[in-house]
């Protein structure tokens, strides 16, 4: 096991070094001369120059991305062009609103697959199956914004159920953890849609795999209650697959959440790439694509180790 | 001759077997490759409904000229956000005026072509890239699959986002973010369809008989490494219609007046309250469309897939 963790870990080192040169080069290949841009048109080709020579600018490619490596490394991201404070600042606190709703969806993502995917796995062709696997289908090719867009207009706006947008009341005197829920729910499920829907469908054939082997007949044959042998020694071989498809889902999450939190001004890390690229704001949407990727990055590993420590065949490959 | 290799039936003693007539040539021939595929697929009902859809939003599409009622871009201030069954406009009217139908009608256009091409040229490029990696190996493979995993690194819908964004909008921006975005996956693909054809018997029968590494590549490794990419290309349609109108709905997409179901879902945002229908009647489509394509690509699986065959 220890193997096994030493090489994935080794096996990241290179991938995050990659993105860094990915994210660098991306804001460097645009066309126009940053000190250009923050100077204005009527600038003089001295004061260019000298903008230029102070951010760095007319030294070679890796002397700026080496530069910038270790910046960002020391946590500092530069300056926002558009709002004129550090980076970092206005980035971290997005990034944690973005983890709460991702981490709201997955827990929807976790009950509504698993729970569906089980029930039709172990009634294949039961009216339930019929009609949740069609359904499936459906929300799984839904695009996020639209579904939004219409919880929107149902429970928000025509029944008024929930807020329609934000993450706190306005008018509330505090911040509470009731009033982030309800705030919540709609962007939660909308983020969760597809995923939920593709989690569901693997469940539901990782089950019907496993509830056709031999053992299972011997449990029943042996007299074993139904639940006991779908929960205990069911779950036990379907998990694996499962586990590494929730993984992928919750990098999947974090992406997804930008169209969620756009529809919903959700003031998550995905807005504010969204609005950063409106401003053409590109320090921050560096920073943003970087912090987020890192994560999924990290995320995608920590997966990764947890299928290898339940299935020690994985190790061994 | 020996005792066990008794002459059949019709079989002269000697050895020579009669020739076949007609009729019985017919029977013996092997159907051919694009017959067994057809007679698998068309089986599978549900794929060919929505293999007919998808033919039919297409050419409904294509005919924009000729079939949309309205122009799409000149809106009748006076029936602003008309509400479905309108006479005269059967899917009522958005925020200017215009005409949704039309709007549709020609929105497919850019709506499947943004999704098509981008799968079509990532899938040249990964198909190339696949296939030079798993057949040569070593460090030609290490170069090219482990600059593809720093992509594939980057959640797939950040990446088009900041790539669209960074390149500014337009139609031709979106499809060059979308097709960097599928690169990867794609050559996953046809790098793993490689690998394992490689080591297939056959290879190395016509590697014995002395063929040319180009022949090998060409004739033996190319074919059998297509059909898992056209299967999974299918399915990455349906995905790419879903994204790419995000993208739209995001304005990054093409640029107004001219109308796309993403750009139209996002049009209808301001008047949710009102008039609903200008935001949901394109997100419909999309789901139909996207759905469809979904449907297709199991049903193409199913088919070429010899051991999913039914």
């Amino acid at each position: 096991m220890l193997k096994f963790l030493v090489y994935r870990v080794a096996t990241i080192v290179p991938v995050l070094f990659g993105v860094s040169v990915v994210v660098f080069l991306m804001m460097k290949l645009i066309p126009g001369d940053p000190a250009e841009a923050i100077l204005g048109p009527a600038a003089t080709t001295e004061k260019i120059e000298m903008v230029r020579k102070s951010l760095g600018l007319d030294q070679p490619f890796y002397v700026q991305y080496v530069r910038w490596l270790w910046k960002v490394l020391q946590g500092d991201f530069g300056t926002s062009i558009a709002v004129n404070v550090p980076v970092a600042q206005l980035v971290w606190p997005k990034f944690w609103n973005t983890v709460l709703l991702t981490a709201g969806s997955l827990v929807i993502c976790i009950v509504i697959g698993l729970g569906v995917g089980i029930v039709s796995g172990t009634r294949q062709y039961s009216w339930f199956d019929r009609i949740s696997m069609s359904l499936t289908l459906i929300v799984a090719n839904t695009p996020a914004f639209w579904l939004g867009l219409i919880l929107m207009v149902v429970l928000a706006l025509y029944l008024g159920w929930f807020p329609a947008t934000g993450m706190y009341s306005m008018r509330a005197s505090q911040k509470t953890f009731g009033d982030l829920i309800h705030h919540m729910v709609l962007p939660a499920i909308t983020t969760a849609s597809v995923s939920a829907a593709i989690i569901a469908r693997l469940v539901r054939s990782s089950f019907l795999d496993v509830i056709r082997k031999h053992y299972i007949t011997a449990l029943r044959a042996k007299g074993l209650s139904e639940r006991d042998i779908i929960l205990r020694h069911g779950m036990k071989n379907a998990l694996p697959p499962i586990i590494n498809i929730v993984g992928l889902q919750v990098g999947y999450l974090m992406g997804g959440a930008l169209f969620t939190e756009v529809v919903f001004s959700w003031p998550g890390i995905g807005l504010q790439i969204y609005s950063s690229i409106v401003a053409r704001d590109l320090p921050v949407v560096q920073a943003a694509v970087l912090v987020t990727t890192f994560v999924f990055v990290l995320v995608n590993l920590g997966t990764d180790v947890v299928v290898a420590a339940l299935d020690p065949r994985i190790r061994r490959a | 001759m020996s005792v066990v290799n008794l002459p059949l039936k019709d079989e002269p003693v000697d050895g020579r077997a009669l020739p076949l007539d007609a009729a019985e040539a017919q029977m013996f021939r092997r159907p051919s490759e694009w017959r067994i595929f057809w007679e698998a697929f068309s089986r599978d009902r549900l794929a060919v409904g929505a293999a007919a859809l998808i033919g039919l939003v297409c050419l409904i599409s294509a005919l924009a000229p000729v079939l949309s009622p309205y122009d799409p871009t000149v809106g009748d201030n006076a029936l602003r956000l008309a509400p479905i069954g309108t006479p005269g406009h059967l899917l009522g009217l958005d925020g200017q005026g215009r005409d949704i139908l039309s709007r549709l009608i020609w929105g497919g256009q850019v709506s499947i072509i943004i999704a098509l091409l981008p799968v079509t040229v990532a899938s040249l490029i990964s198909v190339l890239l696949g296939l030079v990696a798993g057949f040569f190996g070593g460090k030609v493979d290490m170069v090219i699959m482990r600059t593809l995993d720093v992509f594939f690194a980057f959640p797939a819908v950040l990446l088009a986002v900041a790539i669209a964004g960074v390149l500014g909008p337009g139609m031709l921006n979106v499809m060059l973010s979308l097709t960097i975005v599928l690169i990867p996956y794609i050559s996953r693909v046809a790098y793993m369809a490689t690998v394992t054809v490689k080591s297939e018997l056959f290879v190395d029968q016509a590697r014995v008989s002395g063929a040319r590494p180009s022949q090998i590549l060409f004739h033996h490794i190319l074919p059998n490494t297509l059909s898992p990419v056209i299967v999974y290309g299918s399915t990455l349609v349906g995905i790419l219609i879903v994204l790419g109108a995000g993208l739209s709905f995001l304005g990054l997409g093409i640029t107004p007046p001219r109308p796309d179901w993403g750009i139209m879902c996002s049009d209808g945002r301001n008047f949710l309250s009102v008039a609903p229908h200008v935001s949901a009647v394109p997100g419909i489509m999309l789901i139909l469309v996207a759905m469809s394509f979904n449907i297709v690509g199991d049903g193409l699986r199913d088919a070429l897939d010899p051991k999913l065959r039914k």
